[in-house]
């Protein structure tokens, strides 16, 4: 049992090293959450400890009217979701976490009719907890719309055997 | 933006929050909307919706809904109390998360600490159907007036 729990999480490292089958399981991951699928939030990139994904401009995630900007809580829900994938997918087999905390910094009003971009890095890992810091952007990262640090509470592993997404 | 000004304080004169909500659309999106209370404090409720899911498997409420939501609420909060000129602006939002949201209506009240010429600090409390079982708490900061304004008031 626990021989083949390793076979299992060896054989998840090596697949997980192909950048496609990363980006893949990332994909899924955020299809399989549904207020991502409301708001139209997509996996742009996936690295080791890193997580991009953005959000399309739409009118109804408009939070002022009179500009055509959106709300703050967009830029929230999308720093979130991609911090928590940083640190969901910061270990092969990834690992199931809770948010704990997030900070966001609104630097400015994202650009209207642009999509916003994230980009997210779990840059330290302790036995308990995930730190994540998180860069939101419209046209270039240097001139980011929003900056967020977050941490959470590591939860073990996903249970490779029940299948991805699904818990015992 | 005096369009805006007039129509937020049509929508207190009259009342009728609703008018409020119906004025953003990622508010309408979230299906967010606030009463006042017999103590005259403003309610806000996050009416559930499947699309808010943030975990099917648990299932729970996405941390980003119910932090969009407790922005909205102090945004609604500002807009409610004050003369507005403007939209307040977020600065900051720092969102403390408790307990999973369970797929279920949740409920949250603001506090206006501090209310300056030009920034004001809020915090947000959100529940559910236990009104002492805290989901999330949270607190930012928001701009109440526009550069240009500064000058000419």
């Amino acid at each position: 049992m626990a021989a083949g729990e390793r076979l299992l999480g060896g054989a998840w490292w090596l697949l997980f090293g192909v950048p496609a089958v990363r980006r893949y399981f990332g994909g899924r991951f955020f299809d399989s959450i549904p207020h991502s699928r409301r708001m139209g939030l997509s996996v742009t990139g996936l690295g080791r400890r890193t997580f991009s994904a953005r959000v399309d401009y739409r009118d109804e995630l408009v939070g002022n009217p009179w500009r055509g900007t959106l709300h703050g809580g967009v830029v929230t829900t999308l720093i979130d979701q991609t911090s928590g994938a940083a640190a969901f997918f910061s270990r092969s087999p990834p690992e199931l976490v809770a948010t704990l905390d997030l900070r966001i910094d609104h630097l400015r009003a994202a650009e209207p009719g642009l999509p916003v971009h994230a980009r997210a890095e779990c840059y330290h890992l302790t036995r308990h907890v995930a730190f994540v810091r998180c860069t939101a952007y419209d046209r270039s990262e240097d001139d980011p719309v929003a900056t967020g640090v977050s941490a959470f509470m590591r939860n073990g592993s996903v249970p490779l055997r029940l299948g991805f997404g699904r818990r015992r | 933006m005096n369009e805006f000004r007039d129509e937020v304080l049509a929508a207190r004169a009259s009342g009728d929050c609703r008018r409020l909500v119906e004025l953003i659309p990622y508010a309408r999106m979230l299906g967010i909307d606030f009463h006042e209370n017999a103590a005259g404090e403003l309610v806000f409720r996050l009416a559930y919706q499947p699309e808010n899911i943030g975990n099917p498997s648990l299932p729970a409420l996405h941390g980003g809904a119910v932090g969009a939501f407790m922005e909205h609420a102090a945004i609604f909060e500002l807009l409610w109390r004050l003369e507005a000129s403007m939209l307040p602006r977020v600065v900051d939002f720092s969102i403390d998360y408790l307990r999973p949201g369970q797929p279920e209506d949740a409920f949250a009240r603001c506090r206006v600490w501090r209310q300056g010429q030009r920034v004001a600090n809020v915090a947000v409390e959100t529940w559910q159907s236990g009104r002492e079982t805290t989901i999330a708490t949270a607190r930012g900061h928001f701009l109440l007036s526009a550069p240009e304004s500064a000058t000419t008031s």
